[in-house]
């Protein structure tokens, strides 16, 4: 616990409407969008200029406690999770859109700020930012850069990186840094926009985030193909790539999820089908009708039992918003919903689609799959009941074979929503040791007293994890916590 | 009831809000297993107009029903934050349409409210005035009689006047009192009209507290409308309020006991559907089935009911109506009670009959499902807040560039008005059977 004198210092420095302790707000404060891990903060607190936060810092190296930066709240990897010893850096009320510069087509804008609402407001005047990840309605262009967040339309547009121009940051240590301009070319010094974007909040604070925008595309066609199952969709997927056409979006749902989400949505999908791809191409209006025609008799040729083509982009949209919700339409099924990024190259998409269906039957669990078909990026997800602990550790035992069965076939554990506290234990598997030396020096240098965002994608070492312990209870409840660490909440 | 109110304790202990829930019976189903279903995603925040006001996480769904949990658990007490934000949400049901895990986010706030009174002990001024104002027809004159006599003496432009000059408490209240209808419809109508056209059928209505007391022209124009399009119209004068005020503030005891009443009353007139204008009655009313599904001797026939009670716009868009000679002449748009578009699912039906009656005139409303901030009594007890969110929807309406808004329950038409008055506005605010009534009226 943080000492009473720590918060009143905390207290002065935020005002005393801005610095949050109570039961009921740490509570509110102690998880994310991820299954199963949630854990108590010390405080709150609600920042309200960049040098507040750059002293918050510096308080926070005095003292050793530690800081975690959080956006919405939306993340799926346990980002925003309060380690022991910690205060929340609330950052979602900065949310303004500070600059649209039309003759250089890029935007400032806060950390805080609506993905979705941004992207509504650069098209009405019609520019366009593309990384749309499936909670854009919700989730932060700040909390996007800490993960690098990826979306549907990643495969011809890429992810969050591709369109982040530079930054204002506030270090571990609390000094404030600057990062790039609105240069589209710049190659002076290393490169250390991208070490920070998707450090998960452990290297630094974003504080302003310069984006790049692109032209609104003139026009976009949505499709659907109903398959008897996975094998006929990744032919489709191949024979797209083949015929060197870029859809904009090329997504997969596997039946569970069909089901899912035609019971939130009634969008009179077809509950019989196997699998379906759900496809959309844009640019020019004349490009779009020829690609979309052209898709449609692929997927006929792939074996595709029907082919929808939705009318016009309303039902476009209707239909890629009911793909958004497929993750949390899963959860109708079960109460507790677990969902991972294991990502695969494009190749080796039906492999990996079977053997996770395979793997799910041998653990006599269920598991819903979608994905980004597109870029291999899928999503197993499990469904299960936290209380029913045999159940869990069912899932957890099918999740192990399936991100080393990725790793195998050359793929990675995580594909868009990032390491956090969830995929920390399957780090080592993926790189060798040179690598996990260099991240580990990499934060040891940054951020010394280990105090922003500890315990997220690696170890460093012990002293991170907060303070000692003294007591024998602050010990028995520690190794107690060792050896079930899903129970880390009460 | 045993439940702790202290926060000293943090050991768990299971079932509080379950049986706490059990013991007012209202949700049977309200559990551990419907908690459960939030995985937290956060979908739910973007929709929530109390988490847009405070940003924060306690205020939102996804808060709401981790403190919900909390409190099963032992964790927190009922009393203090907890009991501030199960009475702060709105109940508009904005993330329940907005949840694609179907979380049944109202049951489990209308559980925790109840379960918050069944906690309480001692003297509650709130259950008394809602219990002595809402469930006879008497007390209701009583305060309607009050009100009246306070516009008509003029008392009431000092007050507004003064309320301008030191914007307070009380004085600020007083604002929001609408002005009131001169008479009850139920007591001008008879007890059963005829058809104006072949009969198709008899439906009866509920005439509604608020609604008649407030709008009693818009219960007139409700009966008009059916007669126009065939239906014998049954106005039973024993009917009682629906019992929604008192359910949706934890009072499920008053809340059966007017169900039951109005169970026999509405048996008592042989109509095929049972038609309410408002859309908070016709909710409650088509959840008289849960109300008393643990009622041996009424669960029957409350399922009957329940199936039998149609929304106004719901029921002259499924059984068809006839479209009037001419359109609504001046700009119109149309707004989304939450009981209707969240509770009810009923959001086609009224704007597409709003659209075909206004023709070119029709205007979209940017964030129509948005809570306009009136919500039962929200608007008394949460006076600051309710303003923000009128000003939120006043700014859309300004901004489509309506001079009359259409709405399905007198909570909204009255927000909204008070709204516009105040703000001195040129904008009418009607309900939808007022609007068409208008319309057929002119062609005679
Ligand atoms: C239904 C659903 C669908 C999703 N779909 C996708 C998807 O398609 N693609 C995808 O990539 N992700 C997806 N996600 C995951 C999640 O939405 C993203 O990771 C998102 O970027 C998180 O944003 P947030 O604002 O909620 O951040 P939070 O969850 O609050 O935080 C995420 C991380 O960012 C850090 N952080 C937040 N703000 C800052 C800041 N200002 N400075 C430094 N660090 C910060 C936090 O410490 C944490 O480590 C989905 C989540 C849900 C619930
Ligand atoms: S209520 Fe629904 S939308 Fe909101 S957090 Fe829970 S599951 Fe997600
Ligand atoms: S009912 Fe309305 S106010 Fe209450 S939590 Fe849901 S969206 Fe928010």
């Amino acid at each position: 616990m943080i000492s009473d004198g720590v918060k009143k210092k905390l207290r002065d420095l935020f005002g005393k409407s801005c610095f949050l302790d109570s039961t009921e707000d740490r509570i509110a404060y102690s998880y994310d969008g991820t299954a199963l891990l949630s854990s108590l903060p010390d405080a709150i607190v609600i920042p309200s200029s960049v040098e507040q936060i750059s002293r918050l810092m510096r308080l926070a190296n005095g003292e050793k406690f530690a800081v975690i930066p959080r956006g919405s709240g939306s993340g799926l990897s346990g980002g925003s999770i309060p380690s022991e010893n910690s205060v929340v850096l609330l950052m979602s009320r900065w949310d303004k859109v500070l600059e649209l510069d039309r003759n250089n087509l890029t935007a400032w804008v806060e950390p805080g700020a609506i993905t979705g609402k941004f992207q509504t407001l650069v098209e009405s005047h019609g520019l366009f930012y593309p990384p749309d990840p499936g909670s854009s309605q919700i989730c932060t262009l700040g909390g996007n850069v800490a993960e690098n967040a990826g979306g549907l339309r990643g495969l011809k547009y890429g992810v969050t990186k591709n369109y982040v121009l530079g930054f204002e940051v506030v270090l571990p240590t609390g000094e404030v840094m600057h990062i790039g301009g609105k240069n589209m070319k710049d190659v002076a010094g290393y490169n250390l926009k991208d070490v920070l974007i998707g450090s998960e909040g452990t290297l630094g604070i974003f504080t302003k985030i310069l984006l790049k925008l692109i032209p609104l595309p003139q026009a976009s066609r949505t499709l659907l193909g109903f398959y008897e199952s996975i094998s006929g969709a990744a032919d489709t997927v191949s024979a797209i790539t083949a015929a060197r056409i870029m859809p904009a979006m090329l997504e997969f749902l596997d039946k569970p999820t069909i089901c899912a989400v035609e019971d939130f949505a009634h969008l009179g999908l077809d509950k019989n089908t196997g699998a379906l791809l759900l496809i959309e191409v844009d640019g020019p209006r004349s490009a779009v009708e020829e690609e979309a025609a052209a898709i449609e008799s692929i997927c006929r040729r792939s074996g595709a039992k029907s082919v929808r083509l939705a009318k016009d982009e309303a039902e476009g949209t209707k239909l890629k918003a009911a793909r958004k919700s497929a993750f949390s339409a899963l959860a109708r099924i079960r109460p507790t919903t677990i969902l991972e990024d294991a990502t695969v190259p494009r190749s080796e998409l039906a492999a990996m689609v079977d053997f996770i269906s395979e793997t799910a039957r041998r653990h006599g669990i269920e598991m819903g799959t979608f994905g980004h078909a597109g870029d291999g990026n899928l999503h197993p997800t499990g469904l299960t009941d936290e209380r029913d602990h045999a159940g869990i550790a069912h899932v957890e035992s099918a999740f192990d074979e399936i991100f080393r069965k990725a790793v195998d076939l050359g793929g990675t554990i995580t594909g868009e929503h990032g390491v956090g506290m969830a995929k920390k234990k399957f780090m080592e598997s993926l790189y060798d040791t040179p690598f996990i030396q260099l991240m580990r020096k990499t934060k040891e240098m940054l951020d010394p007293n280990c105090v922003l965002n500890p315990g997220k994608i690696i170890s460093v070492s012990p002293r991170c994890e907060g303070a000692l312990p003294k007591s024998r209870e602050q010990i028995e409840r520690l190794t107690a916590k060792m050896e079930n660490p899903s129970e880390a909440y009460f | 009831m045993s439940h702790r109110n202290s926060g000293e304790d943090l050991g768990p202990k299971k079932g509080g809000m379950q049986s706490g829930a059990r013991a007012g019976g209202f949700h049977p189903e309200m559990s551990e297993d419907l908690l459960a279903q939030c995985m937290h995603c956060g979908l739910c925040l973007s929709v929530c107009p109390t988490y847009a006001l405070t940003g924060l996480e306690r205020s939102s769904p996804r808060g709401r029903i981790r403190l919900m949990k909390s409190v099963m658990d032992g964790t927190i007490p009922v009393a203090g934050t907890f009991e501030y934000e199960m009475n702060f949400c709105l109940d508009c049901q904005a993330c329940q349409t907005a949840c694609p895990a179907g979380v049944k986010y109202g049951e489990l706030v209308e559980s925790a409210r109840e379960f918050i009174q069944v906690n309480k002990k001692g003297f509650k001024l709130k259950r008394l005035l809602l219990r002595t104002f809402f469930v006879g027809k008497s007390g209701l004159r009583a305060a309607s009689a009050l009100l009246r006599l306070y516009q008509k003496t003029g008392l009431e432009k000092i007050v507004i006047f003064m309320s301008g000059v030191f914007p307070i408490g009380i004085l600020k209240r007083a604002r929001l009192l609408p002005r009131l209808s001169d008479k009850f419809a139920i007591d001008i109508l008879p007890e059963f009209v005829e058809p104006k056209v072949a009969a198709r059928g008899g439906v009866a209505i509920l005439t509604g507290c608020v609604m008649d007391a407030m709008f009693a022209e818009a219960n007139l124009d409700t009966v008009d409308v059916l007669r126009e399009n065939g239906w014998r119209v049954a106005i039973p004068h024993t009917q009682v309020c629906c019992g929604s005020v008192n359910g949706h503030a934890g009072d499920n005891v008053t809340a059966r006991a007017l169900a039951i009443r109005n169970i026999e009353v509405f048996e008592g007139t042989q109509a095929d559907y049972y038609v309410v204008n408002s859309a908070g009655c016709s909710a409650f009313m088509k959840e008289y089935v849960k109300l008393l599904a643990d009622n041996p001797q009424y669960s029957d026939r409350a399922k009957k009911f329940s199936g039998r009670v149609k929304e106004f716009s719901e029921f002259i868009y499924e059984t068809g109506y006839r479209k009037p000679k001419s359109k609504i002449e001046s700009t119109v748009t149309y707004h989304e009670a939450c009981h209707l578009v969240h509770t009810q699912k009923i959001s086609a039906q009224p704007r597409e009959i709003v659209k075909d009656i206004a023709g070119d005139n029709y205007r979209e409303l940017n964030e129509s499902t948005w809570c306009c901030g009136s919500a039962g009594i929200y608007n008394i007890v949460h006076y600051d807040e309710a303003a923000e969110l009128l000003d939120r929807k006043l700014e859309n309406i300004n901004r489509c560039d309506a001079r009359t808004v259409i709405a399905g329950n007198p909570g909204c038409l009255a927000q909204i008005a008070a709204g516009a008055k105040n703000g001195r506005m040129d904008l009418e605010v009607i309900h939808l059977a007022t609007a068409l009534n208008r319309l057929y009226k002119s062609e005679k």
